[in-house]
């Protein structure tokens, strides 16, 4: 009994130890052996990945298959059943710095009348107790802010009230309030979603540009990957209780696929390299 | 800013003399406009502040449920033959931690408030009926006595107050994050759901500092009609919270200032105060938008008077 206690712990040490070693070679977020069980289920189990500095992970996946598990579970809002996450070598922990975080959208509230600048400053501070004391450092966060904004492109909008702006336009407020924190990670949850073909795009783009100049690791969830493809450097497939991470080409297959996500799916490149997918009437 | 808000107040008035200094040192010579006085301004004060926070998350319901939970604690507190304040706090905490608890994200919480809140005023009606005291008790618990509040009072107003606002001051920014969008919060490390809690416990501390001023019926006139002015005045949040303090100061202030020339009562002033900006702020911008339409309208428009021939009449045009 005592013989396997300590090898339990040697293998727990054993791991991290093994984290240590794979931040030291520029991996942001190293995962390994990881499971998450939720009400006695087991969402997904045995995922192991690393993702370097700069990498563009794109995450696909069914309905409830637990993407956004995943990204709850390296932002340390979900305790893991088993295994390790490590985010720049450390323990994932709630209000980490490294990590910028754009969960899925509602939409916000329509008569939510605050500010956009000021709801995008909060990525500075807001999780800060007391009151900001006027000091010389709010001229310096309001060049932050203002540069954020500038990166995003929402430089026209940014005095109107974020309740009265479009989908788009929110998604890239979020999307500024995120950078404020200056972080190495970003996790996006469907940054698309309710978007139209037009805003898909700018948002995607948008996305690949701030990342490549800041030189930040993104893992973002979607259901369409054409937007992302040009920036994918890996995709990530989450399906059937099973965590895959491999070159989209390897994984957008016509078989992956269909196993992802158990029916009859058909692929299609066209000359761009874009794929259309195509869910096939099931024939008895 | 004080004298102010108090000249603005008596401004109005046809009947009295012209010399505004020397009629605020006859309104504050008595000591029971003093007291009202002190106790009215840190409430308006509280309230202005905590209110901003109950328009934002769309807490009003909540907030006037728990004005009304109160009264079951003063009714009861009454019956004991004791102070009804202290009623009201023990009964406005204590449910300020179950609603706090039930979470903002909950389905169905404005029943379940709904539900505890019919209950209690059940409760308030049979505690009223064992009091065999003087019906006014009841009445200014209703609907305010804050000329007749006493020392003891003002001073427990003063430090519930006081508690409030370094409360509000401690938690301003995660609870305005939280407020905003729970999620990035969460993530960012702000404890949403203890937040919620404590808020709500900010908010009961206010009422039940509030119904001294106003009665558990009238509470919000203070609490939330002065942040909801502000809202549509400003985006800005600091500033917003500003002029909601300046609201219900000035509600509260004005109303005193009135009440002490009329015969009538204080709360129907701060009231109608209250109710008569927020009916300015939302029908001015009204008017605004028709005015300019009308103007457009009018207006001679930049096109020649060829194409307008052509609008009139566009057959001719076509021939």
């Amino acid at each position: 009994m005592s013989q396997r206690l300590q090898d339990a712990s040697q293998e727990q040490r054993g791991v991290s130890r093994e984290a240590q070693a794979s931040w030291a070679l520029g991996e942001v977020v190293a995962v390994q052996h990881a499971s998450v069980r939720r009400g006695g289920r087991t969402i997904w189990q045995d995922a192991t990945f690393t993702m370097k500095r700069g990498e563009f992970v794109t995450m696909i996946g069914p309905n409830g298959a637990g993407k956004s598990t995943l990204l709850r579970a390296i932002l340390g809002l979900m305790p893991l059943a088993e295994g390790d996450i490590r985010v720049l070598g450390r323990l994932p922990r709630r209000g980490n710095p490294a990590l910028g975080y754009v969960p899925q959208r509602r939409t916000l509230d329509a008569h939510l009348r605050v500010r956009a600048r000021d709801f995008v400053s909060l990525g500075i501070d807001g999780q800060k107790w007391g009151l900001p004391l006027p000091c010389i450092s709010r001229q310096h966060q309001r060049f932050l802010v203002q540069e954020a904004l500038n990166a995003v492109e929402a430089q026209g909008y940014a005095e109107r009230a974020i309740g009265s702006l479009s989908g788009g336009e929110q998604q890239r407020l979020l999307l500024a309030q995120a950078l404020l924190g200056d972080p190495t990670v970003l996790l996006l949850d469907e940054p698309l979603a309710s978007l139209d073909l037009r805003s898909q795009q700018a948002i995607a783009q948008l996305t690949a540009q701030v990342a490549h100049e800041r030189q930040l690791a993104v893992l973002l969830v979607t259901h369409d990957v054409n937007p992302f493809l040009p920036s994918t450097d890996r995709l990530l497939m989450i399906a059937r209780g099973q965590v895959t991470i491999g070159l989209p080409d390897d994984l957008i297959t016509s078989e992956r696929l269909s196993q992802m996500y158990d029916a009859p799916v058909e692929v299609l490149r066209d000359s761009q390299g874009r794929v259309l997918v195509f869910g096939l009437q099931q024939t008895a | 800013m004080f004298l102010a808000a108090l000249w603005l107040a008596l401004a109005s008035l046809p009947a009295l003399s012209w010399n505004l200094f020397a009629d605020a040192q006859t309104l504050l010579s008595y000591p029971f406009m003093q007291n009202a006085f002190l106790a009215g301004s840190m409430v308006a004060l509280v309230a202005g502040i905590v209110g901003y926070f109950v328009v934002l998350r769309s807490l009003s319901f909540a907030t006037h449920a728990l004005s009304h939970i109160g009264f079951a604690g003063a009714t009861g507190a009454l019956v004991l033959s004791l102070s009804p304040v202290y009623g009201m706090l023990a009964l406005t905490l204590s449910s300020s931690t179950l609603i706090g608890l039930l979470g903002k994200r909950l389905y169905g919480r404005d029943v379940v408030i709904g539900t505890v809140l019919a209950w209690t005023l059940g409760l308030g009606v049979l505690f009223l009926s064992l009091y065999v005291g003087y019906a006014t008790e009841a009445y200014s618990i209703l609907f305010g006595q804050i000329l007749g509040i006493g020392q003891q009072d003002v001073q427990l107003a003063l430090w519930a107050g006081g508690a409030a606002l370094l409360a509000m001051a401690l938690i301003y920014r995660p609870l305005l994050f939280a407020s905003l969008d729970e999620e990035i919060a969460e993530a960012k490390g702000v404890p949403v759901h203890l937040l919620s809690v404590l808020f709500l416990l900010i908010v009961g501390c206010a009422v039940a500092a509030a119904a001294q001023v106003m009665g558990v019926l009238l509470i919000f006139a203070l609490l939330v009609t002065p942040a909801a002015v502000a809202e549509r005045l400003t985006t800005r949040p600091p500033l917003a919270i500003a002029l909601s303090v300046a609201f219900s100061l000035l509600f509260t202030w004005g109303g005193l200032a009135v009440a002490f020339y009329t015969p009538y009562p204080v709360s129907f002033f701060i009231t109608s105060l209250a109710f008569g900006t927020y009916v300015v702020v939302r029908v001015v911008p009204i008017i605004g938008f028709l005015v300019a339409r009308v103007r457009r309208r009018l207006a001679p428009s930049p096109v020649t008077t060829e194409q307008m021939s052509l609008v009139a009449f566009p057959k001719r045009g076509v021939r």
